[in-house]
């Protein structure tokens, strides 16, 4: 049971300082989760608090790789107007 | 940007301060450090992921500095330019969401160059539990963005905010934020700091509702009010950007802005607020970012007790100067700000209104290609009067003119559409011709003259040849 950060993670430290476990770390390109550390916060906070405060959708991940911030959940942004959506091109 | 109250007595002076005076822009130079990655709330007017060293836009920067890191550049830039007073934290994220980090820079800062004035610029949702901490620091001014105080309009602003370790969502989320907000700006007024209001004019949104914003900061004290136009375009990939949503006009703005003026009370508005970067050096409107780099910062070798000593010299010789030149001003005028808004009906016949390029505010000193903003002055028999400082490339319109490049002659001609002539130190021959043909006539006979002399002696030129009675310049053309 661990997140993961993946490339998308602009190095904004938003998440870095909130790990109750001192799982998250700098790092190139971007930060990085210890899964070794890692709880997803069960047992100390009801939200994983790094994916809380995650300005960036799909930065963090869980471990089958689904988002736990998709397209669209934190800008507003419909698939359709969203700067990496394939629809750009379209409209 | 409105002047709403006298300062609290024992609150630094505001007079110092490049962001808060007219006459202090023009000699003392400001610093932001970008210590402040993380933010704790979403705004549909920024994007999070815009790290672009071309960019412009307030809050964007290229590099985020460590404590250590922004103690050692506000040293180095401290020792350089000597007339530096004011060092801010506003970006890239929320100061106040960064504690550590800015608290870190501050105390270092406090110790070694305890003669700056420390500012923050902040959303507002951590002011109240950081207001004690802030205030150990000397702080003497912090900047508030506020854009509403009704949480059906900041559901339309903010789309989420992070509060006691869950994101928060829609009309919720502004309502805690506006809360936090008006707690901490009455928090602060209490302990005698001045509060500077920022408000975002986004048409459609909050432009009726902005007058509302300002009866409320200013009977709780704000220090002043600042009106911002919003900046929208679809190339920064923001919320706002994408969908749409118009950016407000000229004239938008300068309705809101006279409306609170002429509101009661003695109230006077300043035009100088510049959008400046987070990480922004030097005087306002003259970026000199690219000299202090990181790697730039790390090769130099600063004595900052000598720093030190050497700006409390020119901080004085400085403060003499100012002290004179409003002694001058009082004479001279009854006010002793200028009145930056544009009121045709205000100005005396025969006013020949004229743009200057300047970059030391005393001398004619820019050349043309480099200039991105001028001093726009009204010359008539009554004297001369500073209407405002105007900006030709607000926001850059594309990648052509965005950055460091200059801005499009186009954009400059449509900027300085009110004004009969263009002084500055040189300009190139390309320029000339559609500068003149649209009426507006390039001179830059006066080189390196203080501005005064400059605008007497053209004014003079104008008078004697008889042009000021066929082109009534300033008035036919702005009151169009
Ligand atoms: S889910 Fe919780 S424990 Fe795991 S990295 Fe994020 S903050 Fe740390
Ligand atoms: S909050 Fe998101 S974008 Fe910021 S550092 Fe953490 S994972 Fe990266």
């Amino acid at each position: 049971m661990a997140l993961h950060i993946v490339a998308s993670c602009t190095s904004c430290w938003a998440c870095l300082p909130l790990c109750p476990h001192e799982a998250i770390s700098v790092a190139r390109p971007h930060f990085q989760i210890d899964s070794a550390r890692c709880t997803e916060c069960a047992g100390d906070y009801a939200d994983p608090q790094c994916a809380s405060i995650c300005p960036i959708e799909g930065a963090i991940v869980d471990s089958t790789g689904q988002a736990l911030n998709p397209p669209g959940s934190l800008t507003g942004l419909s698939p359709v107007n969203h700067p990496n959506s394939p629809f750009q091109s379209l409209t | 940007m409105e002047l709403l109250s006298q300062p609290p007595v024992n609150g630094s002076s505001p007079a110092l301060h490049p962001c808060y005076s007219e006459q202090a822009h023009r000699h003392f130079a400001r610093l932001h450090l970008a210590v402040a990655p993380a933010c704790n709330i979403q705004c549909h007017y920024c994007n999070r992921k815009y790290d672009c060293s071309n960019e412009s836009r307030p809050g964007v920067v290229s590099e985020v500095l460590n404590p250590e890191q922004a103690t050692m550049k506000a040293l180095a830039v401290g020792a350089a330019i000597p007339h530096l007073a004011v060092v801010g934290v506003a970006g890239p994220g929320d100061p106040l969401a960064n504690p550590e980090r800015l608290f870190a820079t501050f105390r270092e800062l406090a110790v070694k160059a305890p003669d700056l004035t420390l500012c923050v610029s902040t959303n507002g949702l951590a002011l109240p539990e950081q207001v004690d901490e802030l205030v150990k620091y000397r702080i003497g001014h912090v900047t508030i963005t506020i854009n509403c105080v009704d949480p059906d309009i900041g559901a339309k602003i903010y789309p989420w905010i992070f509060w006691n370790h869950r994101r928060i969502r829609g009309r919720k989320a502004a309502e805690i934020l506006i809360a936090q907000q008006q707690k901490g700006l009455e928090m602060l007024v209490e302990r005698g700091v001045l509060v500077k209001v920022n408000s975002v004019l986004i048409p459609g949104i909050n432009d009726e509702h902005l007058h509302e914003v300002h009866r409320v900061v200013k009977a709780k004290g704000a220090f002043l009010h600042n009106l911002m136009p919003l900046i929208a375009r679809p190339e920064h990939g923001t919320y706002f950007g994408l969908t749409g949503q118009a950016e407000p006009t000229e004239e938008q703005l300068r309705v809101m802005q006279e409306a609170w003026v002429g509101g009661e009370g003695e109230t006077q508005m300043m035009n100088h607020c510049q959008q400046c970067r987070a990480d922004a050096v030097g005087m306002l409107g003259q970026d000199r970012g690219a000299e202090f780099t990181m790697d730039k910062v790390a090769t130099m070798q600063v004595d900052w007790q000598a720093a030190l000593e050497k700006r409390t010299t020119v901080r004085q010789t400085i403060e003499r100067r100012m002290a004179l030149q409003s002694q001058f001003l009082d004479k001279v005028a009854k006010k002793p700000i200028p009145l930056p808004v544009r009121r045709p009906r205000t100005i005396a016949p025969q006013t020949l209104r004229m743009a200057v390029g300047s970059a030391d505010g005393r001398t004619i000193d820019a050349h043309f290609g480099h200039l991105r903003e001028f001093l726009i002055y009204d010359v008539s028999s009554d004297g001369v009067h500073l209407v405002e400082r105007r900006r030709t490339d607000r926001y850059c319109s594309g990648p052509t003119t965005c950055g460091d490049a200059a801005p499009a002659l186009s954009d400059t001609i449509r900027a300085l559409d009110d004004c009969a002539v263009l002084l500055c130190s040189r300009i190139g021959f390309e320029p000339w011709r559609p500068l003149e043909e649209a009426g507006i006539q390039p001179n830059s006979e006066h080189a390196n003259e203080t501005i005064d002399a400059a605008l007497a002696a053209v004014y003079r030129e104008w008078r004697d040849s008889g042009r000021l009675d066929v082109e009534d310049t300033a008035l036919s053309r702005s009151s169009a």
